[in-house]
């Protein structure tokens, strides 16, 4: 019955995002108010049956109800509940309806909180988010319908692949989703504009708060995907250049620059026609992502099944929208005003410089992500594009773009002093360069390439501070009205600091890791003892361990350092019997910001001994750690936005409040 | 600085860094991408031993070795012909005898294919699709059924039922 309502509601939910996508965009161009009001009540509708729908599946999910081909096919009885939860979106069909429920709750957030639009701009973007909308929900009841029933139910479940039964699961889909599909916010606004022929600064300071919102949770979604890659796959390695990965990557790297451009264009209304364009493609690269991943073509951990009706039907959302796109964009951006000038050397000259390298990566990783299959169909011969190919192409142009950062901020709008700039950041270069030659004279002067890493880490890490620590003006006021003034300084301030510091931070991690990662792979019995990076790690014993749906073979470790024991750690094998498969849990010891890691391999032919993997990892954790910094900056940076540009009406009830 | 003059700098800047990118793409393009090859085209045509290759096919019954350390010898199969593979590391928690697997690496001057990672496939329903692809293309494998006169001790592709297949 639940599963019938869902059912039901899913349906109910495509006819009324087809009212929405007729009539709010027809009473914006009749000028009828009652007409394009229509678009708030169906937004908000949409997203509550999405939600009927997709609390149905849950329940379904929860109660393992195997009457459902879904719930039969990835779940089990024996999972623990959380892992019940989580199959919800842990399989084709349930996380297509987590897409169109985080669409729908985007485009129900714009209706609540866009009063303050203009109302033919809201009931436009309305419209359009209802496009994208309707495209997904019939691709979902067309080809992908979670709620087929299965008749004889089965006893019993075939379980959720078990290298999806973690907790990073839990959290990875969702908050990657509230990233791709957040972009599709400034899509919408972006092809309202052009539709509505208008454009001016006012767009572009509705837009950022949608676009920042999104790029924290791709941020987070990201980092949380790579650690989990990290932790589970039992490999070590926190990137693999994989197509999918990518395929969320992409979208980053344009989402990025997005945020930079719609800087100008709010600060300056510069950049307008290119940030519309940034706004498209930002969206595109995100359904591109989606097709990539859900139509089979690539085959991974993360397609789950390869029906072509489905690919297909991708492609075919895929192209209406990003060509349709771009063929309103070549029709109308003429029609839109060029914005102010600058000179090459100010702040918007180095906004600009951001944007070119950024969407010049982003099309490096779209060759290399898309090559081979163009190449397959083309030739019918097979490559494959990995780490070597990403490494001579994306470092080489990140390279530039990182030691400009912190020129950036330090430029004036208008017309910037570079040289003024530089010598502000004396200190940071003095930073940079006693890490240079501090790892050269470490290395004795072999790693001439980890010792420029690690002099532009250390470069973006003092360079990103010398904004707050030279407009708090310290030196020249003293530390206690410096203090004053950095507290007093706006909260969009800290965000850029905090944001580019971020990407210090991760760059060190990145540069430490691949530089003085050292790695032993052993075979060890029960009492033998291996060496790495001055610890020394013995193997005690090898248990055998009960789990709800698995059976696990627990290798436990000691770890000392100069006969003192530091740490115990255990690391395992998980065998799932329902699915006949076996999962790595890695033993990780963090220690600081490094990580001792251990993963098993397989015993040898007597039982006897088994193959360990064993890494030191120095400095690993700030690769994840710097994201998380990113993510703050932008919410600082949100923060400030609210505040100043919440609209009047807000900032009048605030000052009311704090009269009374 | 005219309008126009900075229209220039910015064009011309626009092309340095996108040309720049082509060449890098275009260079990494042709030295760093790993072709897919069958056993059988191992054999009948050995490459560069500094071509990098994608060795697909399924790990040959009976030669999986371990030597008591972590250095493993088997040999890949498309039950045509067969390449001996060396490789020192652990192997995926998938990788079985019979099974499907995509072996990265070069071919060494003996004829040993010398890889450096081994993938597996993810689940029990799938194949690595480059392998299944190649398979089919040359009548060795069947949608559905898996390999065509194959060993009787192999797995086929066909997606698993129930508990405990």
């Amino acid at each position: 019955m639940i599963v019938e309502i869902g059912h039901f509601a899913l349906v109910l939910s495509l006819s009324v995002a087809l009212v929405q996508s007729v009539l709010p965009m027809f009473g914006a161009m009749r000028g009828d108010q009652r007409l394009m009001e229509t678009g708030t009540i169906a937004a908000t509708g949409c997203f509550v049956l999405i939600a009927i729908a997709f609390s149905a599946l849950m329940t379904s999910y929860v109660t393992s109800d195997f009457s459902v081909l879904n719930v039969f096919e990835n779940s089990n009885s024996k999972q623990p509940l959380l892992y019940k939860f989580t199959s919800t979106w842990g399989n084709h069909e349930g996380s297509m309806l987590l897409w169109v429920l985080i669409l729908a709750f985007f485009g129900a957030l714009v209706a609540l909180f866009g009063r303050d639009l203009p109302a033919t701009l809201k009931a436009n973007v309305l419209s359009v988010q209802a496009w994208i909308l309707t495209a997904f929900l019939l691709f979902i009841l067309l080809t992908s319908n979670p709620f087929q029933r299965l008749d004889p139910a089965p006893m019993e479940g075939q379980d959720l692949n078990p290298i999806l039964q973690d907790i990073g699961l839990a959290i990875h889909p969702p908050m990657l989703y509230l990233g791709y599909v957040g972009f599709s916010i400034a899509f919408s606004f972006a092809i309202a504009a052009l539709i509505d022929g208008r454009i001016d600064a006012a767009w572009a300071r509705w837009v950022r708060p949608w676009t920042l919102i999104a790029w924290i949770f791709l941020t987070l979604g990201i980092s949380m995907g790579s650690y989990w890659a990290y932790y589970e796959l039992g490999w070590g390695g926190w990137w693999f250049w994989d197509p999918v990965e990518n395929a969320s990557f992409m979208p980053w790297l344009a989402g990025t620059a997005l945020l930079h451009s719609a800087l100008v264009m709010e600060k300056r209304s510069a950049l307008k026609i290119w940030t519309i364009l940034l706004a498209i493609l930002t969206f595109s690269l995100s359904l591109l992502g989606t097709f990539l991943v859900r139509s089979g073509v690539l085959t991974s951990v993360h397609a789950f099944a390869t029906d072509p009706t489905r690919g297909v039907f991708i492609l075919a959302i895929l192209c209406f929208f990003i060509g349709g796109a771009l063929v309103l964009f070549a029709i109308r951006a003429s029609a839109l005003e060029g914005g102010g000038l600058f000179a090459p050397i100010s702040r918007e000259g180095a906004l600009v410089f951001n944007n070119l390298f950024l969407t010049t990566a982003a099309a490096t990783v779209l060759v290399g992500t898309l090559y081979p299959l163009l190449l397959e169909v083309l030739t019918g011969e097979k490559i494959s594009v990995g780490a070597p190919f990403f490494d001579l192409t994306f470092g080489p142009i990140m390279v530039p773009l990182l030691f400009a950062v912190p020129f950036g901020p330090l430029l004036g709008w208008k017309r910037g002093d570079l040289l003024g700039a530089a010598q502000r950041l004396y200190f940071a270069a003095c930073c940079a360069l006693a890490a240079l030659i501090g790892i050269l004279a470490y290395t004795g002067g072999t790693r001439i390439l980890t010792a420029f890493g690690f002099g532009l880490a250390f470069w973006l890490l003092a360079g990103s501070l010398t904004d707050l620590f030279s407009r708090a003006a310290f030196l020249k006021k003293g530390w206690r009205t410096g203090l004053a003034r950095l507290l007093g300084l706006p909260r969009s301030a800290f965000g850029t600091t905090l944001a580019h510091f971020g990407l210090g931070v991760t760059l060190l991690g990145i540069v430490s890791v691949s530089s003085f990662q050292e790695e032993v792979i052993t075979t060890m019995a029960p009492g033998n003892s291996a060496e790495i990076a001055g610890y020394t790690l013995t193997f005690d014993r090898i248990a055998q361990r009960p789990g709800p749906n698995f059976e696990a073979q627990a290798a436990h470790f000691s770890v000392r350092r100069g006969g003192v024991v530091m740490t115990e750690m255990d690391s395992a094998k998980r065998f799932f019997p329902v699915r006949q498969m076996t999962t790595t849990e890695s033993g990780i010891w963090t220690h600081g910001f490094s990580q001792l890691y251990v993963s098993l391999g397989d015993p040898s032919a007597d039982k006897q001994s088994i193959v360990v993997r064993i890494w030191w990892k120095p400095l690993v954790t700030l690769i994840w750690i710097g994201t998380v910094f990113m993510a703050v900056g932008g919410v600082f940076s949100l923060a400030d936005r609210r505040l100043r540009v919440g609209a009047p009406m807000r900032g009048h009830r605030k000052a009311a409040l704090a009269e009374a | 600085m005219t309008r126009k003059a900075k229209r220039l700098y910015l064009i011309g800047a626009m092309l340095v860094v996108v040309g720049g990118a082509a060449g890098l793409v275009l260079t990494a393009l042709s030295s760093s991408v790993a072709y897919f090859q069958s056993p059988t085209d191992l054999v009948t045509n050995a490459p560069a031993p500094t071509q990098r290759i994608r060795l697909g096919g399924l790990v040959e019954e009976g030669t999986v070795k371990r030597d008591g350390s972590s250095h493993v010898t088997f040999s890949v199969t498309d039950t045509v012909d067969s390449v001996p593979v060396t490789y020192t590391g652990i192997l995926p928690d998938l990788f079985r005898e019979g099974q499907g697997v995509i072996a990265e690496g070069t071919l060494g001057p003996d004829r040993v294919f010398l890889a450096d990672t081994v993938l597996a496939k993810h689940d029990e329903t799938y194949m690595p699709k480059e392998v299944v692809d190649d398979l089919k293309a040359r009548g060795l494998w069947e949608d559905g059924k898996g390999l065509v006169n194959k060993p009787e001790e192999t797995v086929s592709a066909s997606p698993v039922s129930g508990a405990g297949s």
